[in-house]
């Protein structure tokens, strides 16, 4: 979109930096265990077994990180369905955060299933069942990657047009019309297709049955994770947002992500809410009161949500960027641990059987981390996502 | 499957308990899915298993299966449950004077959670309404693990290309006119194989013989939707590692929510139109507030 030419610019400057290159050493260490794990399997890399058949890959990297990278789909909803245009300088940030989750956890999806290439059949209509919940999860997530990165296409196309002759120049030129005409129709499909796998995502623990734990199995269990990745993908802009802007020395837009966090915040008391009256509901909340593990680690997430929440819905609290910054982590840190005790921590295969993550296991996890935060230094020096700085350099106030 | 009927007619026939279940007047089927006409089960009476361990042998050899020695849980337990190597089972419970053998397998569910959580239907419930696996449908994903509440479906843990494998109650010696592995070999005829409708009303006819042998009630009738594997017990099913499911099968629930939001596709179909037309109709009012922000931005210098 040409009006955001002047709202955002590359940072520029040297990319091999000292903390790329030790993200990029601890990727390739995590590459040679993935290496190793193609080779002997997924048992003897990870603590993973048929009791924890998914172990820390799949609630983590997919289930948690897609969540902390809806920031895309959420300032979508609040730029474009509800017309708050003001948000729109840190759109592309949350764009870009949104395709590097989504694409770090679609490759660890592919190193964390046991037989990837037959993930290619999904292409064929025919081999769909479409009973399965897991089948709307990876259409979904595959194909909102590319909108994803449709979506964030003006950002390299605006580059490349006014670049040296060449392909890249080519292609620039006349994809950016194309672009720019569907749009809408791009940024629509970037809504809905997440509307649908974020709270899918949750609906995949239906079937787990008694299997998980009453204080999260919950037909509601859709919305709360569809509420859940509102909750994640605003906190995690305000935060990556805030420490871009001291990175680089750009403008702070304080105020916006005080706002942002104030939809957040009110997000976070309606999931609350929903989760109390639906374990009231569903006449099972006296499991609060049992003080075994299951009821701790409800207790530890509420209040992670509750908390910082509540304290949001403060203009004082809320309109400070170090405050800003670590509520909107409390908030991220509830909210993923939602996601991870539905997808992990209260899962009940049997008393006979316990799972921790092993160190390779972990090594990949944060792999792909890396990976993902190798890509954000990239992108932002060479490309233009970030808020550009102010022409007068008057005063660093956020 | 090459099975033809007269086949497994035979088998059926063969299964002991014809003759006698066959006098006894049908029973009104009160489960909540209705079995295939054509469905095979297994029927094991804890009352008569001596856990001599025979049928877990004679699996491993029907199956090709290298016996797993590699853990043990004490003197009998070997191995500890279900796993890559180990479609059959038999475990000991022992608490008190409280003794019983129990016999573990897939229980061919009568409405699969496996088959539902399968995204490309890897695991599907064929004939004779066996749950069996397709290698090239299945990506290694384990939500079947996720979603089988029996635990049974294994994972490969040490192969690079995994499988999941699973009790798919012999079909291969179905196709040949045998009957499965475990069923034949089981000296005390406690665990016996033929049509479920007959299994049932065997099950039934000795719960009604021997009444105070076992505790009422056939586990697999209703439980989960009813299974095709049926048990018969002297203990507490539970006591014994089968869950309490109810008598609603586990996908009811995700089909009931996934239903209600899914139906014809209609709800995300008309969220698109909508969307769509919100982000067309706002396009412009974005662009023109986001350039006045910017600007304010830059004067305030925030």
């Amino acid at each position: 979109m040409s009006a955001r030419a002047h709202e955002t610019s590359p940072v520029g400057g040297e990319v091999f930096t000292r903390p790329f290159i030790l993200l990029a050493a601890f990727f390739a260490l995590a590459m040679l265990v993935v290496a190793y794990r193609f080779a002997v399997g997924l048992g003897p890399v990870t603590a993973m077994s048929d009791a924890y058949p998914w172990g820390a890959w799949k609630p983590f990297n997919v289930i948690v990180l897609t969540a902390l990278g809806s920031g895309g789909y959420a300032m979508a909803v609040l730029v474009y369905v509800l017309n708050r245009g003001k948000y729109h300088a840190i759109a592309r940030t949350a764009l870009l955060t949104s395709a590097l989750a989504y694409t770090s956890g679609v490759i660890a999806l592919g190193v964390d299933i046991g037989r990837p290439w037959n993930f290619w059949r999904l292409i064929f209509v025919t081999t769909w069942n479409l009973h399965s919940v897991l089948l709307e999860v990876a259409v979904c997530i595959s194909t909102y990657i590319i909108f994803l990165w449709l979506e964030l296409s003006p950002a390299f196309l605006e580059r490349w047009a006014q670049g040296k002759p060449g392909p890249f120049r080519t292609i620039a030129v006349s994809w950016t019309p194309r672009i720019e005409r569907a749009f809408p129709w791009i940024v629509a499909m970037a809504i809905v297709l997440p509307t649908m796998h974020q709270s899918s995502l949750g609906s995949l623990f239906l079937l787990a049955g008694p299997r998980l734990h009453p204080l999260w199995q919950t037909p509601l269990v859709p919305l709360l994770f569809l509420l859940s990745c509102y909750l994640l993908g605003f906190a995690a802009v305000t935060m990556i947002s805030l420490l871009s802007s001291a990175t680089w020395n750009r403008p702070r837009h304080t105020r916006m992500l005080a706002a942002v966090m104030q939809v957040a915040a009110w997000i976070g008391v309606a999931f609350l809410g929903i989760r109390v009256l639906d374990l009231v509901w569903r006449g099972q909340s006296h499991l609060l009161w049992t003080f075994d593990q299951y009821a701790a680690a409800f207790w530890i997430e509420a209040v992670l949500v509750a908390v910082p929440s509540v304290l949001l819905l403060s203009p004082s609290w809320r309109g400070q960027p170090g405050t800003l910054f670590r509520l909107s982590g409390l908030v991220a840190l509830g909210g993923s641990l939602y996601r991870l005790n539905t997808s992990l921590i209260a899962f009940m295969p049997g008393d006979q059987f316990g799972y921790f993550p092993s160190v390779l296991e972990l090594i990949v996890s944060l792999g792909w981390v890396a990976l993902a935060i190798i890509g954000y230094l990239y992108i932002v020096k060479r490309f233009a996502i970030l808020p550009a700085a102010a022409a007068a350099p008057a005063s660093s106030r956020g | 499957m090459g099975i033809n009927r007269r086949s497994a007619l035979k088998l059926m026939m063969s299964a002991g308990a014809t003759a006698t279940a066959a006098a006894l007047p049908s029973p009104a089927d009160a489960s909540t899915v209705a079995p295939r006409p054509d469905a095979l089960g297994l029927l094991y009476d804890t009352t008569l298993c001596v856990g001599c361990k025979a049928c877990v042998v004679a699996c491993n050899r029907a199956n090709d299966l290298a016996p797993d020695t590699g853990w043990s849980g004490g003197l009998y337990q070997a191995p500890l449950d279900l796993n890559a190597n180990t479609k059959n089972i038999i475990k000991l419970y022992q608490q008190g004077s409280d003794r019983s053998f129990i016999k573990r397998q897939c229980m061919q569910c009568l409405d699969p959670a496996c088959t539902t959580a399968c995204m490309m239907g890897a695991l599907t419930k064929g004939e004779f309404g066996i749950v069996s696996w397709n290698g090239d449908r299945c990506v290694g994903c384990r939500y079947c693990e996720i979603a089988c509440p029996f635990n049974v479906p294994k994972f490969e843990w040490t192969s690079s290309n995994p499988r999941i494998v699973k009790c798919e109650l012999c079909r291969d010696r179905l196709a040949e006119g045998k009957e499965p592995a475990c069923t034949e070999v089981c000296p005390r005829k406690a665990v016996i194989f033929g049509k479920r409708d007959v299994l049932l009303l065997e099950a039934k006819r000795r719960l009604e013989e021997h009444p105070r042998r076992y505790v009422p009630k056939v586990y697999g009738e209703h439980d989960g939707g009813g299974t095709q594997v049926l048990y018969l017990s002297h203990l507490p099913f539970e006591k014994l590692g089968l869950p309490e499911l109810g008598d609603t099968p586990v996908p009811q629930m995700v089909r009931d929510v996934q239903g209600t939001i899914y139906t014809g596709f209609i709800a995300p179909l008309a969220l698109y139109g909508l969307v769509g037309a919100a982000v067309f109709r706002n396009r412009k009012g974005v662009e023109k507030a986001a350039a006045a922000a910017a600007e304010k931005n830059e004067e305030a210098g925030v």
